[in-house]
């Protein structure tokens, strides 16, 4: 005990001394220590589990990581637009296929929003949408393995920003482009024409409530502008989804000024329920498009790629009662649901108020046709008809709004680099906390579901000079994590993040960690090239084809000598992993390999292509540390002249019964 | 004699299931096993080792084979086992199987292959074994059938009919 008042007083010194510092030079930024209690806030003692999980993007990094809460420690980077050669990601046969588009193979993109599924508008752990924002996409992630499982391209999209926001009981994930683009036949188009060529669409993903298995329901067809993000509703609003939007100045050129025009643009609300109607009364009209479908498959270990041709789409100026803009100020960017779905927060980020509509008050005006006017032959409602209030003076640049489990909510503000806490029912300001620097978007856990579990809010911050010990040019983009218990937020911790985090989404371990698997059954394995057991290993030739069959196990390869390949071949290492036990992955490795290594989980198989470019002695071996004999774990491929005609030979140990000839 | 194993595979299974069978600070994690080594109960003798440390308490096994176990033993050898053990011949990476079920007790067996990690932290039979092979088995998961099947199979390569 006395040991902790010295190390809290200690803690309290130095953070009057850092507030002092603070003050003296750098007076926007008054709170960089931590107060004494933070860090046994944050301590999770070594051996035992954080309370929370979070799952945040590594933006133009392509992946999603994985940590904990409260301690920030991080546990995986699951790669699911990029490749990563450090699981064979997008390099081994069986996971090229997961990258496929209709732009052929895309080694990369710019991952930006997770979500969760939901039941009754919950989190139920069951997966994990994210979008890619460069070559529209979305990726399902199973929260059984935390490998990416499925991604579905979005066609006649361009910046699939304003997604994935998954519906109340995960019916639909949702996806609105970013650019509005010259769409159908004629797409080859001044670009100053954008007025009268360039159109955007939401596109309706459903997903199945059983596989998760993602096919596109339906596109929605909108004015020329930028859709940013998004929301669905929940409670009274779950048959609806909300979309902002900007650049309703339709401008194609110096949009930093000429998207900034107009006093409002819109939150746009589209009621989903009414369009499965009008598709299933035959009004989708069928549009010619190309896109991929790759789902993965955990029996076979493979990734299949199918293209698709066609959407079906709907007008909203020809289908009705489908599709209604709310006037919201200036270029909004986040659109945030409070947990009882009644109230939509807009936050226009060049805006001095914050807009809270209420959806009670947006039905009433519907009913009502109370409209102002309409854009681009949809209907506008009136802004007062269904404002709830606004937020006055909340802060500079808000941007995106998450909530509590006792009526608040957290606004993050970009430009003044802050959270602002505030009350939902009557919109007063209740605190504010500075972060360090630029906050984007933040996550309280469930905090975009209809529970959250407030405890805590994490802001994901762009700017860290200062904060971290610098590492030249390019610094780390951070997570901070403040303490929302009382009533004034309480800053804990800061940890670095890897690529940019986007956003994050948190919730209860209890949700996920049971489920989690642990290796694959060997007898379930479907793999067209596994070898179950030594008795299995083999190396067949098929013309230039050489496909071996190799076991591994700790710690050997079966076969670890082989002979008889040529240079130009095209030579397959198929490696099923024997293990049957939780954490034994195995390696494999191949010296002047050009693409990477695999990392085979046990009862997997995986596929490494390495076409030999020189005769000679070409070694292979274990990357992943397996036992105590690991760096025994290797063998040797030989390698003809390319026309020579050698026999394939194989073998494994002196005691193996096929030996070579 | 199917009966008879089958009789006694089925208390095996209950007790598995009031265990709680996954529990990860018992069989998962081999190093909390050896660090709750301390903890568990002294064993009074050596005489208790012969019989390893599982679930299995006493298994009489027939003087002759069950040939359709041994054949699903076989099975399950190529598949999980036969990468490190030979059936006769010196050690591969673990012991070769030759003469492996007069050297240990049948119960002995069907713990160390379900119940892997403590075995290897506690057994001294089973520390031995890895002091000299220095790989510790695989746990490879094998459900009490396996193990049963296994157990035959080995009968079978040492002889009985």
């Amino acid at each position: 005990m006395k040991k902790n008042k010295i190390v809290s007083v200690s803690v309290m010194i130095i953070a009057v001394s850092a507030i002092l510092i603070q003050w003296g030079c750098k007076p926007q930024t008054v709170q960089t220590a931590a107060s004494g209690d933070a860090a046994s806030k944050v301590y999770v003692a070594p051996g035992t589990y954080d309370e929370f999980y979070n799952f945040v993007s590594g933006g133009f990094n392509g992946q999603l990581s994985v940590y904990g809460l409260p301690s920030g420690r991080m546990f995986r980077s699951i790669p699911v637009f990029s490749v990563d050669p450090e699981k064979g990601y997008g390099f081994s046969e069986e996971t090229k296929p997961m990258l496929n588009t209709s732009h052929g193979f895309i080694p990369w993109d710019d991952a930006h929003h997770p979500d969760f599924s939901c039941t009754n508008a919950e989190v139920d752990g069951r997966w994990v949408f994210i979008n890619g924002n460069n070559t529209p996409r979305v990726a399902r992630i199973g929260l059984t393995t935390f490998k990416t499982e499925e991604i579905i391209e979005i066609p006649n999209s361009a910046g699939n920003h304003s997604s994935p926001f998954v519906t109340a009981n995960t019916e639909y994930v949702v996806a609105g482009t970013r650019f509005s683009i010259p769409l159908g036949n004629n797409t080859n188009v001044p670009i100053k024409s954008y007025k009268e060529n360039f159109k955007g669409t939401i596109t309706f993903i459903k997903v199945d409530p059983t596989s998760g298995n993602m096919s596109i329901g339906f596109q929605i067809l909108m004015p020329g502008m930028d859709f940013d993000l998004s929301r669905s509703g929940r409670g009274p609003s779950k048959d609806w989804s909300f979309f902002s939007c900007y650049n309703s100045e339709q401008a194609n050129t110096l949009k930093e000024v000429n998207a900034s025009q107009r006093d409002k643009d819109f939150i746009i609300a589209v009621n989903w329920k009414k369009a499965e109607e009008y598709i299933a009364a035959g009004k989708g009209e069928k549009w010619p498009a190309k896109y991929a479908h790759n789902t993965w498959d955990d029996k076979t270990h493979s990734a299949t790629s199918t293209m698709m041709n066609e959407v079906l789409v709907l007008d909203p100026t020809k289908v009705p009662d489908m599709v209604y803009f709310m006037p919201c100020a200036k270029s909004p960017h986040g659109v945030d649901v409070d947990p009882t779905g009644e109230y939509i927060v807009g936050s226009g980020k060049l805006a001095a108020v914050m807009p809270v509509f209420s959806f009670s008050k947006m039905i009433k005006a519907i009913e009502e046709k109370n409209f102002d006017g309409e854009y681009q032959g949809i209907p506008v409602l009136s802004y007062d008809a269904v404002l709830h209030g606004e937020v006055q003076k909340p802060g500079l640049g808000p941007l995106h709004t998450q909530f509590d489990d006792k009526g608040n909510a957290y606004t993050s503000m970009f430009v003044s680099s802050e959270i602002v806490k505030w009350r939902v029912s009557d919109l007063q300001v209740l605190d504010r906390v500075p972060t360090y620097y630029s906050i984007g978007h933040l996550c309280v856990p469930g905090g975009g579901s209809a529970k959250p579990f407030g405890k805590y809010v994490v802001a994901y911050n762009k700017i860290t000079k200062d904060r971290y010990l610098p590492t030249g040019p390019e610094l780390t983009q951070s997570a901070q994590l403040y303490d929302i218990t009382g009533d004034k937020m309480q800053l804990l911790s800061d940890f670095p993040t890897i690529g940019e985090p986007h956003y994050g989404i948190a919730c209860p371990a209890e949700l996920i960690k049971g489920n989690s698997k642990k290796f694959y059954k060997i007898e379930e394995n479907m793999h067209p090239y596994v070898a179950k057991g030594e008795k299995e290993a083999k190396v067949v030739r098929e013309g230039n084809k050489v496909h071996v069959y190799m076991t591994s196990i700790r710690s050997h390869f079966a076969p670890d000598n082989i002979e008889g390949v040529k240079v130009g071949d095209e030579v397959y290492f198929h490696v099923t992993n024997l293990e049957q036990d939780w954490d034994i992955p195995h390696g494999f490795a191949i010296k002047g390999a050009r693409n990477s290594e695999l990392l085979i989980m046990p009862g997997e198989t995986s596929t490494l292509k390495w076409i030999p470019q020189e005769a000679g002695v070409v070694p292979f071996y274990c990357t992943d540390f397996c036992s105590a004999l690991h760096q025994e774990m290797q063998g040797y491929i030989r390698v003809f002249p390319a026309g020579s005609n050698p026999e394939i030979t194989f073998s494994l140990g002196d005691l193996a019964e096929d030996q070579p000839k | 004699m199917k009966k008879l194993i089958t009789a006694l595979a089925f208390p095996a299974f209950m007790m598995l299931i009031s265990c709680g069978g996954n529990e990860p600070a018992t069989s998962d994690n081999p190093d909390k096993s050896t660090a709750s080594a301390t903890e568990s109960t002294p064993v009074e003798n050596e005489e208790d080792y012969s019989k390893g440390i599982g679930k299995f308490k006493d298994v009489v096994v027939s003087p002759t084979l069950d040939v359709k176990l041994a054949s699903a033993g076989k099975d399950v050898y190529e598949l999980k086992c036969s990468s490190c053990h030979k059936l006769s011949g010196p050690r591969l990476v673990g012991p070769s199987w030759d003469g492996v079920t007069s050297r240990r007790e049948p119960t002995w067996i069907l713990n160390f292959v379900t119940n892997v990690d403590e075995m290897l932290s506690k057994d001294p039979a089973a520390i031995a074994q890895l002091e000299e092979c220095l790989i510790r088995m695989p746990n490879q998961n094998l459900s009490d059938e396996d193990a049963f099947a296994v157990l035959e199979f080995m009968r079978e390569n040492d002889g009985v009919k």
